[in-house]
């Protein structure tokens, strides 16, 4: 049986150079207890648990095991002591098989020094069969869903008689179901014992499985919480000012269908069909979300738009032109806003300054160049302009933009992005990474274009997201579009949809019409099942 | 969502935190930081590269970082590197070494050996190429600082060239082969044409730099349209650029009428340089054309939309792509451009210092540039600095040398102990007492948890 084991950290202070990442933090997980570290990306969560699994040396406090104090110099004195990490992004060998994995840094070996995975393969079996976790010992781990990938990751940590299981960020790359069971999971394996310190900023889940909630904001604990707090409460405490978690948001008044995408197809270097037979519209004033799990081909189908993607078949019409087969340039001056996924990897340059990466894609237009010849006084007025109009909080706009942090660079992004005058906007991830407060403004940006009449098209998935913004729903799966249903459409629902189920059976029966994918989506407005508003269900 | 990289967190932290005195000062500050083409470089304490996560260019970024660096590890740099030499040139000295044989008898005599015998070569250095006091009029007293400036001029626009293509992400060590080509077209010009005075020369100049430009142009269209390393095409070229050079010099266009040794006629009178400042110096207008190329690339770099798209492309080449930018072009047009300034020390050395073609008009400046630009930081100014530099170590190690007996080698290994130096700045801040408060390196952070939890997690 597993032992329970108290852990304590007092006092944990972890400086990088003049940076307080955390200010004497205090936590305590009871034994058997799901504690969650609430807090903003930034906030502090990841450093915390990097130093209590040995990755950082605290710059001051102690580390308690059953009240006597630790001191990790590595990942293998925490495991030893029987803390166990699930990292966000999984560090798993994808050509192994799950035995393989397991085994690995603690492989048991035979005489003569062969591997013995029998072992391993039996004890994965064992608690696989303990709490369900339906994983065969052998099958490669590049086959496995993402879901159980994660499930892998966790018998990791429970072969090595983990007591305290860190699950950072567990349900970011999960779907709705997913996430649900996952939190069965940490449900049953905190009933055999087993604590769990889950880092999350996602209310929704904090909520539905925590027993104790440690707000962590700047580096420091602003609170505890119990899950029975209010999302409103729990939110203002974690961004530290009043928020509105809800949009104000009028009803869209669509207008003429000004962008159309027929029989999308975009096949990857490798000959596979990332976009597979893609048709939709998108009316003026209208925003169309798309839903899915990263990797269902959102990607490729905003770089399809913008030209991006080289093996792109059907048509894309803008106004009557057509996109494909038009350079980058061509695209972004005839009037498309583009806000990528990855704003530090795509959308910003980080070492240029902000004023720059404010005229990224119109440094060679008036005002900013006559010629060839660049007028720095431009850049520089521009970006005071913006900087006052996104609010993004930085002393000068000569600062290099990889200062900022994530919502502030997200604001460079979309300002550059929405300061000119634009025939579609096309937003991913928008605000991934982004403070809670930053949401906010950047969401009432996006309303605001659509309510200027401007076709929006935004791919998230963060499903709130997509529900908070959306007048329609579109879903990918494994690049196929599942079907587009009006917002207001239930979490389930869409996440059975995310799953690759068709949106009439995937609806409560009789509620849901469907509408079937095809160069002419016929769009029938609907009123959503009732029961299948909000998300309380877990 | 980010959560897990733990970089992002001094980042996020304090995003608003103010840095500089107000910030009108900020702002006046920045802008020359914008002037002077370095784009914003590193205004925070907190190196960009850590926020942004990481850099795209892989392996690369450790190249990016040593040449993009602070411009005061570059001086430092070069001080420790001198002091280094200085302590060689004593080891090989009699003097210190005889006074080593009593060392702790009296110490004295050894210290003040050890300093004679650097600062005895360093004077020499320095009487060798800036300022002789022992000349006979003022001008034979500068006569050393001439020759510094002619042997800086190929060194100053090779290592231009470096340094551009370096701004926009590329290494190019072709700078050898293009100086070569070029030198081949220039004097092939210069010898075989009979044209007008002016004319001639302006047709030598242009043939140089056409020769350069297609020889580093071809490196970019190969590399844009089939994404071979540049690294690999341009050694492979400075290969092929010399061995064409070898083989011309062996057939009888290049050769003197009568004569089968591998060196070419002696460029037209109406097809050189003119000696700026007379013809006691060496100092041709191949240096004027130096100083006219750096405030070009300056301008190019910080004021026009081509170097927009360099910087972009260089700093985060899927960013420029993603705002429009013409990845492919940018690529050919920056290496025909470095190539057509290497191409400058190709004319500079046909047509103003060495008047002929041998198979060693490139010398070693081709390489020396990459130094050069390096030690510049491949801002234009500073490599303008540092060919200058390079320039007065190569005039003056002869001096040194008849002087003082100190081997002209010397000077390479001080060279060298520069790029050393330059490649490793916590060295350099550690020696000199300049590291920030220690803290753990976030990059050291995170491949120690890579490779950590590969084996275990």
């Amino acid at each position: 049986m597993v032992r329970v084991l108290k852990l304590e950290l007092r006092g944990i202070t972890k400086r990088f150079g003049s940076l307080l990442a955390n200010d004497h933090i205090d936590v305590v997980v009871e034994p058997g207890q799901i504690h969650c570290l609430l807090g903003e990306n930034g906030a502090g969560k990841s450093t915390l648990m990097n130093v209590l699994y040995g990755l950082y040396e605290p710059t001051e406090g102690e580390i308690l095991i059953d009240d006597k104090p630790v001191s990790f110099r590595g990942p293998g004195d925490a495991m030893a002591a029987g803390i166990g990490m699930v990292h966000q992004h999984f560090m798993l060998v994808p050509v192994f098989t799950v035995a393989e994995n397991v085994a690995l840094g603690a492989e048991s070996t035979k005489a003569g020094g062969f591997l013995n995975l029998d072992d391993t393969r039996r004890k994965i079996k064992e608690i696989s069969d303990r709490y369900g976790f339906d994983v065969d010992p052998d099958a490669l781990v590049e086959d496995l869903p993402v879901g159980v990938q994660q499930r892998v990751e966790i018998i990791k940590a429970l072969v090595r008689d983990a007591r305290v299981l860190i699950l950072d960020e567990p349900t970011a790359v999960l779907t709705p179901q997913d996430t649900d069971e996952l939190l069965d999971i940490m449900r049953q394996l905190k009933s055999s014992g087993t604590s769990i310190v889950f880092i999350s900023h996602k209310l929704r889940e904090v909520k539905a499985v925590s027993d104790t909630i440690t707000v962590i904001r700047r580096g420091k604990v602003v609170g505890t919480a119990t899950p029975e707090a209010s999302t409103n409460e729990l939110a203002s405490l974690m961004v530290g000012r009043a928020v509105s978690l809800t949009l104000d948001k009028a009803p869209a008044k669509p207008q003429e269908k000004t962008f159309q995408v027929s029989d999308l197809t975009v096949v990857s270097p490798t000959g596979q069909h990332v976009v597979d037979g893609i048709s939709f519209d998108i009316a003026r004033g209208e925003i169309l979300a798309v839903a899915g799990v990263q990797g269902n081909g959102q990607t490729e189908l905003t770089e399809a738009i913008l030209g991006l993607q080289d093996r792109v078949h059907g048509s894309i019409l803008l106004d009557g032109e057509e996109l494909v087969g038009r350079s980058v340039k061509d695209v972004l001056n005839s009037g498309v806003g583009f806000v990528p996924e990855d704003r530090s990897v795509d959308g910003l340059i980080g070492t240029f300054s902000i004023a720059e990466n404010l005229i990224l894609d119109r440094y060679d237009q008036p005002p900013f160049a006559k010629g060839i010849s660049m007028s720095p006084a431009k850049v520089l007025e521009n970006a005071r302009t913006r900087i006052d109009e996104f609010d993004v909080r930085t002393p000068s706009g000569l600062l290099a933009a990889g200062t900022l942090s994530g919502g502030n660079q997200q604001k460079v992004v979309m300002a550059r992005e929405l300061s000119r005058p634009l025939r579609l906007f096309i937003a991913s991830q928008p605000t991934r990474g982004v403070d809670v407060g930053s949401i906010e403004f950047l969401h009432k940006r996006i309303v605001a274009e659509r309510d200027h009449g401007t076709p929006v098209l935004i791919v998230s998935t963060e499903l709130d997201e997509v529900m908070e913004l959306a007048d329609r729903i579109a879903v990918l799966y494994k690049g196929k579009l599942v079907g587009i249903v009006p917002a207001g459409t239930g979490r389930d629902v869409l996440g059975l949809m995310m799953a690759g189920i068709a949106p009439e059976d995937a609806a409560p029966a009789g509620s849901a019409e469907k509408t079937r994918p095809g160069p002419d989506t016929p769009e029938t407005p609907r009123t959503s099942t009732a029961s299948a508003e909000g998300g309380d269900h877990v | 969502m980010s959560e897990k990289d733990p970089r992002k967190h001094e980042a996020d932290l304090h995003p608003d935190k103010p840095r500089g005195a107000t910030p009108a000062a900020e702002e006046t500050a920045a802008v020359v930081a914008l002037d002077t083409a370095g784009g914003a470089m590193e205004p925070s304490a907190v190196p960009a590269t850590a926020q942004s996560g990481k850099l795209p260019g892989g392996p690369d970024t450790l190249v990016r970082k040593i040449f993009t660096g602070n411009g005061m590890v570059s001086i430092l740099a070069v001080f420790l590197a001198l002091i280094i030499g200085g302590l060689l040139i004593a080891s090989t000295d009699e003097q210190v070494g005889r006074t080593s044989a009593y060392l702790f008898a009296r110490p004295a005599d050894f210290l003040t050996a050890v300093w004679n015998a650097a600062t005895g070569s360093y004077i020499a250095l320095f009487q060798g190429s800036i300022f002789n006091p022992r000349g006979s009029s003022v001008g034979v007293q500068f006569a050393p600082f001439m020759e510094t400036l002619t042997i800086a001029t190929p060194l100053i626009t090779a290592g231009l060239g470096v340094a551009l293509a370096f701004r926009a992400g590329l290494f190019n060590i072709g700078a050898q082969g293009q100086i070569i080509m070029a030198g081949i077209l220039a004097a092939w010009v210069g010898f075989a044409l009979d044209l007008p005075l002016g004319l001639h020369l302006l047709l030598v100049l242009v043939a140089g730099i056409v020769g350069g430009a297609l020889w580093g142009g071809l490196v970019g269209l190969l590399k844009a349209r089939t994404g071979a390393h540049e690294v690999i095409l341009t050694i492979m070229f400075n290969y092929i650029a010399l061995y064409f050079l070898r083989y011309l010099l062996n057939t009888p266009a290049f050769q003197r009428p009568g004569d089968s040794n591998p060196i070419s006629p002696i460029l037209d009178p109406n097809a050189v340089y003119p000696q700026i400042l007379g013809t006691q110096y060496r100092l041709h207008l191949g240096f004027v054309l130096a100083i006219a190329a750096t405030v070009l690339v300056w301008w190019l770099l910080s004021r026009s939309t081509v170097g927009f798209e360099f910087r972009a492309v260089g700093a985060n080449p899927k960013a420029a792509q993603t705002a429009g930018i013409n990845v492919s072009r940018s690529t050919i047009l920056v290496m025909a451009i470095a190539g057509a300034l290497a191409g400058m020390s190709g004319v500079a050395q046909v047509a103003g210092t060495e008047k002929v073609l041998t198979d060693g008009v490139a010398a070693t400046y081709g390489f020396d540039a990459i130094t050069v630009a390096l030690l510049g930081r491949s801002t234009p100014w500073g490599t303008f600095a540092a060919g200058l530099l390079f320039g007065a170590f190569r005039a003056g190690a002869v001096q040194m040398q008849i002087q003082t007996g100190t081997p002209i080698d010397i000077v390479l290994v001080v060279q060298s102990l520069i790029v050393l130096f330059i490649a490793a700045p916590p060295l350099v801040r550690a020696v000199f007492g300049l590291n920030p408060r220690r803290r753990k390196p976030a990059a050291a952070g995170t491949s120690q948890k890579a490779a950590a939890t590969g084996g275990a997690a």
